[in-house]
């Protein structure tokens, strides 16, 4: 077999293997809020989340991949020796995998962006040279991933005020939920929508007009709103069951728009996601088939198919019984907190997956959920494991970088 | 594999709160049963009332315990965990008070007096709807943990408040007429009997004013 073919097959592996495991674990951020409010069933969870993974992965994906692939390492330094770039990708991607199964073993909240992020930093600056590294870059993107979960938070806590505003402190809060709801599903499809026609869909060969991209979010967001309105419509008070929860029947119209934001929020994480898994694909792919690096290729579709494809297998098999475990811990997000959360975590991240940043879903969610706190709305959050997270920041980094290197020299050494 | 966004939400207190207050009032709620069959000098039926008083009084030190064990400092609330913690230990004592004027009436078999047994009875069932006035306020907890404590719910639960407090200064006046009209018998009645007859009347009279606390503590919780 020749050595480009090796090449390929082993990318392609470790990257489908890498899709699986966010399939497996991550996606059930994005639906557990929805199944443990019984917004949906856990057979409809998994069958919004395929569609609205794969969905954001190959419509908005792109970006973020090619920051993957190209934006971290100064390919111009590879002329001579395009080999090294893919043995770097390759080691990359191993050393994420097993520094996330090293992190999962142990419970620590470790974020596959920062894993694969710094892995390719680790390959680039130790293997090739610190000069390698195109550190403006990568500036940037380190401080995305301070920005993002604030800003998640402080849209969350912005969106979850107007709600208890608008809503929950009234009178008469079922009236005013079925009066408001609709126009925050409106705001939620439009949002998403939008960021995704003005700056995803030129990854598929797409090109529509600014005008033309106002015009089709409002009129996609208008119709996913008349059906959100038209089935709330029929929701009918539960007297019996409001006896002991007045917000009973209010929580479920948040229901209706929770099924809205769940979509969105498997759109936004199967954008940013999947360059975790295929950036270094696409790498070893456009070295391999070229035979050298060419800053301009472009990204060949089949890979994002083979990462959004990875990623629906990954929820398939294992990613079920995640959900399940994850809805039963939340019951403190209801709709009309869970909402709130994800909506602002959803829209943060398609607007990093429309700028290329290489974001962590999980963390930003986390963020929100913060940010819904921040607003008075939940009962009791567990600052631990903020801390937790603040320090696996720190950790896989370096982690993820000097796993990378020995991966690199051991690729380096045994093949072709 | 431990999940980030499962772990971030500590076990709220809302729920088990309300459940405490609930058995709480079970608990002050058996004492009607209780005196009538003391007053009927049926004290088999009395004894297993007690045993059951007992019992719900374990149950709620249990959900006490449980609560301050999952209550660690490191959780952020919407409202001061130490005013979450006092509403806790005043709701228990509803149930401690409960279990303590069985105590003594039973261990002393004590006859309550003919002259004032029904006049007794009445002030006993008026505590017990003052512990039932403060579950009914306690319920309202996760709605008012939703709302922000802010907003209409406030202003019902304010009412239901006030509710309460005018059950309370009921209690009060019909503990100062049981008292009176024992202090006309008195001295019909053995002296060490008269005076746990006070004591006990003083017991029982303390659950509304426990009751009366719940709701102070929630209006603290109001106005945060």
């Amino acid at each position: 077999m020749e050595a480009e073919t090796v090449y390929i097959v082993l990318a392609a592996l470790f990257g489908l293997f890498m899709a699986w495991g966010i399939g497996a674990n991550d996606v059930a951020n994005a639906m557990a809020t929805s199944v443990g409010s019984k917004a949906l069933t856990i057979k409809q969870a998994i069958l919004v989340a395929a569609v609205f993974e794969f969905l954001g992965a190959v419509l908005a994906g792109g970006a973020v991949t090619d920051t993957v692939r190209k934006g971290i390492v100064d390919t111009d330094l590879l002329a001579g020796s395009p080999e090294l770039l893919v043995y770097g990708m390759l080691a990359a991607l191993l050393a994420a995998g097993t520094w996330l199964f090293i992190a999962s073993k142990n419970g620590w909240p470790v974020s596959t962006t920062h894993s694969i992020v710094g892995a390719i930093v680790g390959f680039a600056a130790a293997g090739i040279g610190v000069d390698a590294v195109q550190w403006g870059k990568v500036g940037t993107i380190v401080m995305s991933w301070v920005a993002s979960p604030l800003t998640a938070g402080f849209i969350a806590y912005l969106i979850y005020q107007s709600v208890q505003r608008l809503i929950l402190r009234q009178e008469d809060p079922l009236a005013k939920a079925k009066r408001y709801v609709p126009v925050y599903i409106f705001f939620a499809a439009f949002t998403i929508t939008l960021v995704t026609i003005l700056k995803g869909l030129k990854h598929v060969g797409l090109t529509i007009s600014l005008r033309d991209s106002y015009i089709l979010a409002i009129a996609i967001a208008v119709g996913i709103s008349l059906i959100g309105a038209f089935v709330i419509r029929r929701i009918e008070p539960d007297k019996k069951a409001e006896k002991h929860q007045h917000f009973y029947t209010v929580e479920r119209v948040f229901g209706v728009l929770m099924v809205v934001t769940a979509c969105g929020m498997a759109f936004a994480h199967g954008s940013n996601d999947v360059a975790n898994a295929i950036g270094p694909l696409a790498a070893v792919v456009s070295v391999a088939q070229n035979g050298m690096i060419t800053a301009k290729s472009t990204l060949p579709i089949w890979v994002l198919m083979l990462g959004g494809g990875g990623i629906v297998i990954g929820l398939a098999t294992f990613g079920r019984h995640v959900i399940a475990t994850v809805g039963k811990k939340i019951t403190q997000l209801t709709p009309s907190r869970g909402f709130a959360a994800e909506l602002a975590a959803a829209t943060t991240i398609v607007i990093a997956s429309g700028t290329g940043m290489p974001i962590s879903t999980t963390h930003t969610l986390v963020g929100a959920v913060l940010g819904v706190g921040m607003a008075r709305g939940i009962e009791a959050i567990d600052l631990r494991v903020v801390a937790r997270i603040l320090i696996s920041w720190v950790v896989t980094i370096p982690a993820g970088a000097c796993l990378a290197i020995v991966f690199f020299f051991i690729f380096k050494t045994i093949l072709p | 594999m431990a999940n980030v966004l499962a772990n971030i939400f500590g076990s709220s207190p809302v729920q088990p709160l309300e459940q405490h207050i609930g058995v709480a009032f079970r608990c002050a709620k058996q004492l009607r049963a209780f005196f009538v069959a003391a007053i009927a000098g049926e004290w088999d039926t009395a004894a297993a009332v007690r045993d059951e008083i007992d019992k719900l009084e374990h149950e709620a030190d249990d959900l006490k315990k449980e609560i301050r064990l999952h209550l660690p400092k490191s959780l952020f609330m919407p409202v001061p965990r130490e005013d979450l913690l006092e509403l806790l230990l005043v709701q228990d004592k509803i149930a401690n008070l409960s279990k303590d004027v069985s105590g003594i009436v039973i261990g002393r078999k004590m006859q309550i007096p003919a002259a004032i047994a029904d006049q007794f009875l009445d002030f006993v069932e008026r505590n017990v709807d003052a512990a039932k006035q403060a579950r009914k306020s306690v319920r309202e907890l996760d709605e008012l943990f939703t709302a922000g404590f802010r907003g209409a719910e406030v202003t019902l639960v304010s009412a239901l408040i006030e509710e309460l407090d005018r059950i309370e200064t009921d209690t009060d006046s019909k503990q100062a007429e049981l008292r009176w009209a024992l202090y006309e018998i008195e001295n019909s009645l053995n002296p060490v009997d008269a005076m746990f007859m006070y004591q006990v009347i003083d017991l029982t009279g303390q659950i509304a004013d426990m009751a009366e606390r719940v709701g102070r503590r929630l209006e603290l919780l109001l106005s945060h």
